[in-house]
């Protein structure tokens, strides 16, 4: 088994949680990972990305090559259309329908959808809305995660406890609403 | 031990912690910021009294952390590669002198220059000063590079030059830590004097004996497990048909598609650090040709023989400059053909990926859908609220009644004041080059010119370039705009919070053209005003905007909820 997966979004959304769970999930179910994430000067608002690679075979390749991506995770529906070249023609896209304009030149969301169009396999969602209907307004990422969870190729309840651990630190309640989102994103998908 | 999810920074450290480290000494950078942070958040390290201190700039780190290990005490002091640079000076003594506890440095290059002003690539200092480079290819060599590295820098007796890219710093994966090691006794080497007092007399003496441990290091690289040559056999047996199908392609001439080794010989491998990764993601059932794999420098001559008897041609595979292959190469090219960023097999700029070296090898890139026609650029940008905004805004303002106004800024966040909407600045060269700039743009006939200057870009490198704007007498006006944080790199203790006034004071800035101000809105006007009297005087001006960065600001009252 093996699953390259592109996160996307604006810096300081979240895409590093997603990441994170993900990651310790992958790790609980004894597969090998690696996960290149972007810090520095693109975490002021520009866009950003990161590689995850889980597989039942060591990964070599830190960066996915050029249309092996499974599946494109993002939290804004531009930066989602940034990697297409990665996703492999049988792959999916799951994003977040909600766009974060913070450019003068954003495109009109009828040119975005007409992109989408073309797509056979995606997933768009309104992570935001989702995550306030739950009063849990801050879990739009975790959302996303779970409508994403079909095709991440790791167990649905090692993604739970990989919340469980990420989150632990915030106290049993943010776990309760975070376990939630993850819930709710897989149902609405 | 269990298996860690570790950045190869994050790795990096917590080896450090694991071999007996005493102190980190460093100045923040990207890629390799972590490697301190994650030190100064170790339960560990507090519980064992590592010092982990924020330094003002890499030279005073590399020094300090040289001073650990004269007392002889494992020490660690990380930069990014533009770093080394500051701390050049000390690192080529250090490696004249040698050292006592175990010492070293690590540099975190940028190639693609994700967050750096140029992709300059530090194996070339471990030439330069002679000593060994480590270059680990993955997160988990990383980590056993550093641990093994301290027994290594003491045993040579000289300290460790260990080089990351931005992939693995910031790049995680599962990593197995090893027993952790008692720090050293404090304790001074018994021929001290001499050995650390580089008077010409000694320094000779010194240089005989870094010229002698040359073999030394030579042994090291060709008897490092890290360092392996990997020759075909196909005698074994026990190939898979893929494997074979693969040694039968690399017999016959390189006319892969689309590629550009188009040489008829046998074509031999060596990759350097992260690249390693690339060439096995494109042979997951065995590589097609020899391959040496590097990590640990000098180049270990004996391999490479091995690995040119085997072959008639070579590729090499390292991310950033072509140091290795410069090397095989030689100056007039004659001999081995020798491919890689220098003949174009691979692009002569920016960092390695997968794709690159499939292409390099004469293998189809995949694609997968075409890229959108619909998306934008998202440059990167000041936070919504951030106080570099009001400065820039009331500067462009005022500048706006001059023709001929110059702005000379440096390194960090305000640097994005470049950018729409501001494009606020004329230059961005190195840490501290603004307020130096200005004086000899002035000294030219430009007026006004304005250096603007973040807080913790002052203490690192600004302070002796406004020693001489005092000293001449330069007209120039510094704009110290200070967030009491090293914010670009995501807001790390910042040497100059709380001490810019008496530093300017100190310095011999005239009290009456020295001011503060707070930048915010409210202030607008009075900011304007402050800005266009001190153009108009003639002599050194110095307004310090102060307003907490916020992000730290916001990370605080989180904190405190």
């Amino acid at each position: 088994m093996k699953t390259d997966i592109i996160l996307a979004g604006v810096g300081g959304q979240g895409i590093l949680s997603i990441a994170a769970v993900i990651g310790e999930a992958a790790l609980e179910d004894g597969l090998y990972m690696k996960q290149s994430e972007v810090h520095g000067m693109s975490q002021r608002g520009g866009d950003v990305q990161s590689h995850l690679r889980i597989g039942d075979k060591p990964v070599a390749s830190d960066l996915i090559p050029l249309g092996n991506a499974d599946i494109i995770v993002s939290l804004e529906p531009m930066e989602a259309l940034r990697y297409l070249p990665y996703l492999k023609k049988d792959g999916w896209i799951v994003t977040n329908s909600k766009p974060f304009e913070n450019i003068p030149n954003y495109p009109e969301m009828e040119k975005l959808m007409d992109e989408y169009e073309h797509l056979p396999n995606k997933i768009i969602l309104n992570v935001e809305q989702l995550a306030k209907d739950l009063g849990a307004p801050r879990s739009g990422n975790v959302v996303l995660l779970g409508a994403a969870s079909p095709y991440i190729g790791v167990d649905f309840s090692k993604l739970e406890n990989g919340i469980r651990r990420i989150f632990g630190r915030k106290g049993e309640e943010i776990v309760a609403l975070n376990l939630k989102a993850l819930r709710a994103g897989k149902d609405h998908a | 031990m269990e298996k860690q999810l570790f950045l190869g920074d994050e790795a990096i450290a917590q080896a450090a912690i694991d071999a007996g480290l005493s102190g980190v000494y460093s100045y923040p950078g990207t890629p390799s910021t972590e490697i301190t942070e994650y030190i100064q958040n170790s339960k560990t390290a507090k519980e064992n009294g590592i010092f982990s201190q924020w330094c003002a700039n890499e030279k005073t780190a590399v020094e300090t952390a040289f001073g650990m290990s004269y007392a002889g005490k494992r020490t660690l002091s990380c930069m990014k590669h533009v770093g080394l640079n500051v701390a050049a000076d000390a690192f080529m003594n250090i490696a004249m002198s040698g050292i006592n506890g175990g010492m070293i440095i690590v540099t975190a290059d940028d190639p693609s220059m994700h967050s750096s002003q140029n992709e300059q690539d530090n194996r070339v200092y471990g030439n330069f000063a002679m000593i060994p480079v480590f270059e680990p290819s993955n997160q988990q060599e990383a980590y056993d590079m550093i641990y093994e590295g301290y027994d290594w820098s003491e045993k040579w007796g000289y300290p460790v030059l260990f080089r990351i890219t931005t992939r693995m710093a910031h790049s995680r994966s599962g990593v197995r830590t090893r027993e952790a090691r008692p720090q050293n006794p404090v304790g001074v080497e018994k021929d001290a004097q001499q050995k650390y007092t580089l008077l010409p007399v000694n320094a000779r003496k010194r240089f005989k004996v870094l010229l002698d441990k040359q073999k030394d290091f030579l042994e090291a690289s060709e008897t490092s497990r890290y360092n392996q040559f990997l020759p075909l056999n196909p005698l074994k047996g026990t190939l898979t048909d893929a494997q074979n199908a693969n040694i039968a392609q690399a017999k016959s001439p390189l006319q892969g598609v689309g590629g550009l080794l188009q040489g008829v010989g046998k074509l031999g491998i060596v990759a350097c650090g992260i690249a390693f990764n690339y060439l096995q993601e494109n042979y997951p059932d065995g590589f097609a040709h020899p391959v040496l794999k590097i990590s640990q420098y000098p180049l270990p001559i004996k391999q490479l023989r091995q690995l040119v008897e085997a072959c008639d041609e070579i590729l090499v595979l390292e991310d950033g400059y072509p140091v290795v292959e410069e090397q095989l190469k030689g100056y007039l090219g004659i001999g081995l053909k020798i491919h890689g960023r220098l003949d174009g097999t691979l692009p002569r700029e920016g960092e390695l990926t997968p794709d690159k070296v499939r292409k390099a090898l004469g293998m189809e890139v995949l694609s997968g859908y075409p890229a959108s026609e619909a998306i934008a650029q998202r440059p990167p940008a000041l936070c919504a609220g951030c106080g570099h905004r009001d400065v820039y805004e009331a500067l462009n303002e005022v500048l706006k009644e001059y023709e001929n106004a110059k702005v000379f800024s440096d390194i960090g966040c305000y640097t994005l004041g470049a950018l729409p909407p501001f494009r606020a600045i004329d230059t961005c060269i190195d840490m501290g080059a603004s307020i130096t700039m200005a004086r000899g743009a002035s000294e030219a006939g430009i007026f006004p010119a304005v250096a603007v200057i973040g807080d913790s870009t002052f203490t690192h490198s600004g302070m002796t370039g406004l020693l001489d704007c005092v000293n001449a007498k330069a007209n120039v006006l510094i704009i110290i705009s200070d967030n009491e944080t090293t914010g670009m790199t995501g807001g790390q203790d910042s040497a100059a919070t709380g001490r810019i006034h008496a530093i300017c004071m100190g310095i011999g800035v005239e009290p009456e053209h020295l001011h503060g101000i707070v930048p915010l809105k409210k202030n607008f006007e009075e900011m304007k005003r402050l800005i266009r009297n001190e153009i108009e005087y003639q002599g050194v001006s110095v307004i310090v905007p102060c307003r907490e960065c916020i992000q730290t600001h916001g990370k605080k009252v989180k904190t405190k909820k």
